[in-house]
């Protein structure tokens, strides 16, 4: 308690003294990257400069009326009370401004909402606490995950400007193509929004939403969850990398053959420190925000792992849940997320790390003989 | 003859029954109106405390004090209690202290009822809280608990969190009820509905939306109930449920709960803004339906706090227009309460400042939500600290601002005494400040893409979010100016007139100041 407020009295008074040469201050939406995220943003822009209007006029006559009214200038209030012509404008004016509005606004959301003839597909699904892609019909499909530091976050090494805002694996994609998103959850709900492309949309499990961008140039383009999904909601950025077609078609040659290599990985024999060095990796990125890195949890919620009677002993009920999670509880199914290869290495891992030395190997093959065996 | 038969009883009176008891089992509106004005204070200093807790952690980025978790506990019982604990039983305290008073009633229509519907809100509030002392804390699934994170995914506690939900909606429909029965049916001789005060017309209104509402919300928690423990699947997609109906029968009350927040302080500002204008309200009329106006529309809103789920264009296309529609009714309020001011002859005591506040900070968050209105942007809007910085900019200066303005606006009817006006005005000032330096770069950060309900943000938004920081420490730590100045009031201070206000009008100031404990035991003839 008393370090946490020492550490903070101390940023405080760094902050306070970067406070005057720090230089964001931006105070407006950016109009995006692409022609629909340039209408969102002028539609933007219109309505606020719409209220700015009415907001001139109707405070100017309020501070009229407080500065020229006021008793000691204005002694002999008058006495009207009602008068039906003023009624009618000051209801019919703001209906027909409305009305206005209400034109460019239509247009641009139907044309958000055309998904149709797509030239890439992508499968995006919230998980807690990351995003997993999927290149429909390209056999390509990967988990992006937060990589800021937790000293970073702790205030014990400085903070980097993509704090936050920064993932292991990007989404990449074509610049120029028409990009169709599917976006659903495995979990809870969850939000995908690139603020550059004006896309958000929620993802919902068991609902599968559509939404699309074209994006003009090449760049990379960060955003966040933006739906309240528990925990680590915070913790759960989207980077997109955008890249011009040549370059985007070598990233997912690459990607394919990787993906052939991973699978030539069951088959291998795996030594117990191989499983545990890789498991290491996937509990870092796939259990440590529940479970924590010292596998000691936050009971009740994300029951410990350490001295666990199901890690230390029972590996079929251990190989179970990891699979197939525990309904009802926020344990999820890692089944179809992890492959047998990472299944293996974490459940490894688990069994051997934090003074749990059962020195048990559990194999890719013994994985696929459980799914086998469903 | 009966004149004088009718001085021998009120002779015989009851006073207050002494001690304790007095406020367990009083049925007199005052006691009750008090002890509803007394915990919504309370709870008003709880919500804010956690207000305290969650911009000191958002005071800079990087995780400090609190742990994600606990941050989202602090995120969901701030709104729960402000929204159920705070503004709607300070409405409540206020109908109950002055729709009698104003209408020329002896009491409210059902008194026992009053009693059990106030004795409730302790219970509901004490299990409400009693959960964050519980293994895996309490409720972290945001005041809107859509499923399936308050439901598969929440901690042990939102069984309380549901029942608590319960006995608070209980409470409400009761005093909604006792509300409608009293204005409709203990109105003075002559008291016409069109003569009505307007803080009585709108406070009519905002109980038949509760009435509407509060079974829904009833309707939605106990799914959640089901979902839980009985092995249903209203909202679990796994079992053939849907989370999406959660969110549409949640906002179909949600929607309507807002203008619960706001309806009775639309009424208590248009009493205010008269008296200190030294001239009647302008467009009195158009007013009552200005009102039930804009309670028609918020039924067919909800959707607008769901244009990112996915639903069909066609839907989005109507709830974005009957959205924009709100703003022609409202408008017609902000005008009229201006041309009530224009040519008047104003002074500036602390109600009216108050109200002045408010019109034109809620104007202010008025046009962010018609922003927030047009679909296409909302998806840039949506769940970003815009919103945050929208709904605090209509429910802080408008309701809390509404609510502070009654208080001083009554105060002397109810204590006898005038309070401090340079303490007031004081607690006014550094509240307006305060508010405005905590939120209004709130529209800053979330059009820079800050998220809401999030413990730790990129540094981009660190300079913005320091000063909402300052700027919230000074608006909470002045409320405890505001328990000063009430305490300072009733304990003594300058004897208040029966009518203290020059241009007062109403019922209220013809009973003596502090009114005494039964008012109106003979109903007033109203011309």
């Amino acid at each position: 308690m008393l370090r946490s407020a020492m550490t903070w009295l101390v940023g405080l008074s760094l902050s306070v003294a970067g406070f005057a040469v720090s230089a964001e201050w931006g105070v407006n939406m950016r109009p995006g990257v692409t022609e629909v995220s340039k209408s969102v943003f002028d539609l933007h822009m219109a309505i606020f400069w719409i209220c700015v209007v009415i907001g001139v006029i109707v405070f100017g006559v309020m501070f009229w009326s407080m500065l020229m009214h006021r008793k000691s200038e204005h002694s002999k209030p008058a006495t009207f009370h009602e008068n039906l012509t003023v009624e009618i404008l000051w209801t019919v004016i703001p209906l027909v401004i409305l009305i206005v509005m209400a034109v460019p606004a239509t247009k641009t959301l139907i044309e958000m909402y055309d998904a149709d003839e797509s030239d890439v597909d992508i499968l995006v699904t919230g998980y807690q606490w990351r995003w997993q892609y999927k290149y429909v019909g390209e056999g390509v499909s990967y988990f992006s995950s937060l990589t800021t530091p937790r000293d970073e976050i702790n205030n014990i090494s400085p903070k980097n400007p993509n704090y936050l805002l920064e993932v292991d694996n990007p989404l990449v994609v074509p610049i120029g193509k028409k990009i169709r998103f599917l976006i659903t959850s495995a979990d809870v709900i969850h939000s995908w929004w690139v603020p550059a492309f004006a896309v958000k949309k929620d993802a919902i499990p068991g609902f599968v939403n559509e939404s699309w961008t074209r994006i003009d140039e090449p760049g990379i383009y960060r955003g966040q969850c933006t739906e309240l999904c528990g925990k680590d909601h915070g913790f759960m950025p989207i980077v997109v990398e955008a890249k011009t077609q040549e370059d985007y078609d070598a990233w997912l040659a690459e990607q394919k053959e990787a993906a052939a290599k991973e699978a030539e990985l069951r088959e291998k024999d795996w030594t117990l420190e191989e499983l545990v060095a890789r498991g290491e990796k996937v509990y870092n990125s796939a259990c440590a925000s529940c479970h924590q890195p010292t596998g000691e949890g936050i009971p009740p919620m994300f029951p410990a792992l350490k001295g666990s009677d199901i890690v230390l002993n029972d590996v079929q009920e251990h190989i179970n849940t990891v699979v197939n999670g525990r309904s009802g509880t926020a344990m999820a199914a890692f089944g179809k997320q992890l492959s047998e290869v990472d299944a293996a290495a974490v459940i490894t891992y688990e069994r051997n790390a934090w003074g749990n030395d059962t020195g048990e190997v559990v194999s890719p093959l013994d994985i696929l003989n459980f799914k086998d065996g469903q | 003859m009966s004149a004088v038969i009718d001085h021998h009883h009120a002779d015989h009176a009851h006073g207050p029954a002494k001690g304790l008891m007095r406020w367990v089992l009083t049925t007199n509106h005052k006691d009750i109106g008090s002890m509803y004005l007394w915990f919504s204070f309370i709870m008003f200093l709880a919500g804010g405390s956690m207000a305290m807790v969650i911009r000191a952690e958002l005071f800079q980025p990087g995780l400090q004090l609190v742990q994600p978790e606990f941050f989202n506990q602090m995120t969901t019982t701030h709104g729960l209690i402000m929204v159920f604990g705070a503004v709607m039983p300070a409405f409540v305290g206020l109908a109950n202290w002055m729709i009698p008073l104003m209408v020329g009633a002896p009491d409210m229509a059902l008194p026992r009822m009053n009693n059990f519907s106030f004795w409730l809100l302790p219970m509901a509030f004490g299990l409400l809280l009693s959960t964050l002392f519980m293994e895996g804390g309490g409720p972290n699934f945001g005041w809107t608990f859509y499923a399936p994170l308050s439901t598969t995914y929440a901690p042990p506690s939102v069984t309380f969190f549901i029942f608590a939900i319960h006995l608070a909606g209980i409470s409400s429909i009761m005093g909604a009820i006792n509300i409608i029965a009293t204005i409709l049916n203990l109105r003075a001789p002559g008291m016409t509905l069109m003569k009505m005060p307007l803080f009585v017309w709108t406070w009519l209104i905002t109980a038949f939306l509760l009435i509407a509402v509060m079974p829904v919300l009833a309707g939605v928690v106990t799914m959640m109930l089901m979902d839980i423990h009985f092995g249903t699947s209203f909202f679990n997609a796994a079992g053939g449920g849907d989370p999406v109906m959660f969110q549409h029968i949640f906002w179909f009350f949600g929607h309507p709960e807002v203008y619960i927040m706001i309806l009775p302080a639309f009424g208590a500002v248009s009493q205010i803004i008269p008296t200190f204008s030294r001239k009647p309200l302008f467009g009195y009329t158009s007013m009552v339906y200005a009102t039930a106006a804009i309670a028609f529309l918020s039924f067919i809103v909800w959707a607008h706090h769901m244009f990112t789920v996915g639903i069909p264009i066609t839907g989005e296309l109507f709830f974005m227009y009957a959205t924009m529609l709100i703003a022609v009714p409202t408008g017609v309020k902000v005008f009229n309460w201006v041309s009530t001011m224009f040519r008047g002859a104003l002074t500036f005591e602390t109600p009216m400042l108050f109200a002045i506040a408010f019109v034109i900070l809620f104007t202010i968050g008025g046009f962010s939500g018609l922003m927030l209105a047009i679909a296409p942007a909302d998806f840039q809007y949506h769940d970003t600290y815009f919103v945050v910085a929208h709904f605090h900019y209509v429910l802080v200066p408008g309701a809390i601002f509404g609510i502070f303005a009654s208080a001083y606006y009554w105060l002397p009817k109810w204590t006898g005494h005038m309070y401090d006006e340079t303490l007031g005005k004081t607690h006014f000032w550094m509240s307006f400040i305060g508010m405005n330096l905590a939120f209004f770069p709130m529209h800053f950060v979330g059009l820079a893409g800050m998220p809401r309900r999030i413990p730790d943000y990129n540094i981009m938004f660190a300079n913005f979010n320091m000063v909402s920081s300052i700027g919230a420490f000074m608006f909470g730590a002045t409320q405890l100016l505001f328990l000063f100045i009430v305490i300072k009031c009733i304990k003594g201070g300058p004897k208040a007139a029966a009518n203290p206000w020059e241009g007062a009008e109403g019922l209220e100031w013809t009973v003596p100041s502090p009114a005494p404990y039964h008012t109106f035991t003979t109903p007033p003839e109203v011309k």
